[in-house]
């Protein structure tokens, strides 16, 4: 393979980079990526940056970057994907003979207010920079979602001495994530810091002019506000690829080998949606060991196609920080998927941290594992994920 | 090959011991132990996928 394009310029694209050169590539590499920095690390922006605590020097991936020999195109982004060459946005072609997707995802927005001073989503560290510059003016904050990213930024408020809103119409927060028995521990969770946690609510409007001045909720209240943060989930970014020849179904579609419907095209991280064998289910995973691990996959079928094809079935894994509390979760939960305690919240004993240990099975094996502070546990877990270990072993 | 984590960059994933499981361990009391510093040059791509699987970036290799 002569000549490879690597669009989508974080974690996914940089570690396809390093993997296509650890892999013995020694043709060329053109890398394109719409954000005008270098690879940086999305995870702490919505604890570290937004506590106040890191400034954006300590975020970038990598610093050397010459002896990956690539030829860079930042601030630019693929407007459209032909046979042998991708259009850039200022119309300029890349051409390649093998390419990987790592263009990742964007936040959804809501309908209205998303031109109004001080509503945000939290993506990119522009985002963080300008959400963290508003807390220092002490603002009173609401949140739309508590998914992981609106659960993070409360905390981050709440750390901050913030007074803070959530607002979410599942009955507790991460249920289609975790369950409603686990979701409700989180619940208590932010509660306890002080978080208003209303869940079973939905934003019917963005109220201000010029500026955001609160959300109006579906039984008629209002919450003053100014700082919104809206965190409803992503999107991945596939407009580009549209008429490519390159399936797209809520991400790119890929084989169980990270393949997708063009033998030249592999894809990797948040974009990619793949058959994993070991669930025996189409997934698409949007964290951080994900994008790392899938890069080196993607690169292993782009370069050696005659290989025996070898499945993607690394087990996901996906931790978060909210206050002092670390939540880990290996593998996959489903609505309707049964849950087992190891731990409960009521035996933790000693220090006031949460701790607890749970396990969600499908069919009588073990397929997800999540804890809070209890991060040895958990490794052993995503061990037997991976090994089918049954759900009764497993206890 | 030399092992160096910073412990204070440490936030205890675990996916190093994943990757290399001779090389680290996380113990009942949360905390990573390294059970070789200098591991034999059999090891090496186990320990460098371990760098490349860490979320903080915590762990280095001296040559
Ligand atoms: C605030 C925040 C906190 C997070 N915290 C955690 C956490 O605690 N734990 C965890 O496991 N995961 C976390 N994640 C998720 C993790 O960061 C993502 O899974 C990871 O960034 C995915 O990497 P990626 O490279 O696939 O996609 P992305 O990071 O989304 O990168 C895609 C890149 O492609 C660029 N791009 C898009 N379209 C184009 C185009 N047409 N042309 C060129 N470039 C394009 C984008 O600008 C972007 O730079 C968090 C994410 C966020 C935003
Ligand atoms: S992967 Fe990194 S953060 Fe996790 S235990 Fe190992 S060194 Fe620490």
């Amino acid at each position: 393979m002569k000549r490879v394009a690597v669009i989508g310029a974080s974690l996914a694209g940089l570690r396809s980079v390093e993997a296509l050169r650890r892999l013995g590539h020694d043709g060329e590499i053109a890398w394109v990526g719409a954000e005008k920095h270098l690879p940086y690390d999305r995870p702490p922006l919505s604890k570290q940056v937004l506590e106040g605590r890191w400034g954006s020097e300590r975020l970038f991936l990598r610093q050397n970057y010459d002896e990956l020999e690539v030829e860079f195109h930042l601030g630019r982004s693929a407007a459209r994907l032909d046979e042998r060459f991708v259009e850039l946005d200022d119309g300029r072609r890349v051409e390649f003979d093998g390419l990987v997707v790592a263009t990742g995802a964007s936040p959804r927005q809501l309908p209205d207010g998303r031109d109004l001073e001080g509503v945000f989503t939290l993506r990119s560290l522009d985002d963080a920079l300008a959400i963290e510059k508003k807390m220092q003016r002490g603002p009173r904050v609401a949140i739309v979602g508590a998914g992981f990213i609106g659960l993070e930024v409360a905390a981050c408020c709440r750390t901050r001495g913030l007074e803070v809103t959530v607002i979410e119409s599942a009955a507790v927060p991460l249920g289609q994530a975790i369950g409603e028995v686990l979701g409700q521990c989180v619940a208590d969770l932010h509660r306890s810091r002080g978080v208003d946690l209303r869940c079973g609510r939905t934003v019917t409007g963005v109220e201000g002019t010029e500026r955001v001045s609160g959300v109006r909720l579906d039984d008629g209240s209002l919450i003053a506000a100014d700082l919104l943060v809206v965190g409803i989930g992503v999107k991945p970014n596939t407009d580009w690829l549209d008429g490519s020849g390159v399936d797209v179904d809520d991400g790119v579609v890929c084989d169980a080998t990270c393949q997708t419907s063009r033998p030249d095209v592999v894809a990797a991280g948040d974009v990619a949606r793949w058959h994993h064998e070991l669930f025996d289910e189409s997934v698409r995973v949007e964290h951080w060991t994900n994008a790392a691990e899938q890069a080196d996959a993607a690169v292993r079928r782009l370069l050696e196609p005659e290989a025996e094809k070898k499945p993607f079935v690394s087990v996901p894994y996906f931790w978060s920080d909210q206050y002092d509390t670390k939540m880990q979760m290996a593998g996959r939960y489903r609505p309707g998927d049964e849950m087992r305690w190891v731990e409960r919240p009521e035996d933790a004993s000693g220090d006031d941290k949460p701790r607890l240990v749970a396990l969600f099975g499908r069919g009588g094996r073990l397929t997800g594992a999540l804890t809070l502070n209890r991060p040895a546990k958990l490794v052993r877990y995503r061990r037997a994920i991976a090994e089918r270990v049954s759900l009764d072993d497993a206890l | 090959m030399k092992i160096v984590v910073d412990f204070d960059s440490c936030q205890s994933h675990g996916l190093c011991t994943q990757a290399a499981p001779e090389v680290f361990e996380i113990r009942d009391d949360g905390f990573l132990y390294i059970l070789q510093e200098t591991p034999g040059e059999e090891l090496r791509a186990k320990v460098e996928k371990a760098v490349r699987e860490c979320p903080t970036t915590a762990i280095k290799l001296e040559e």
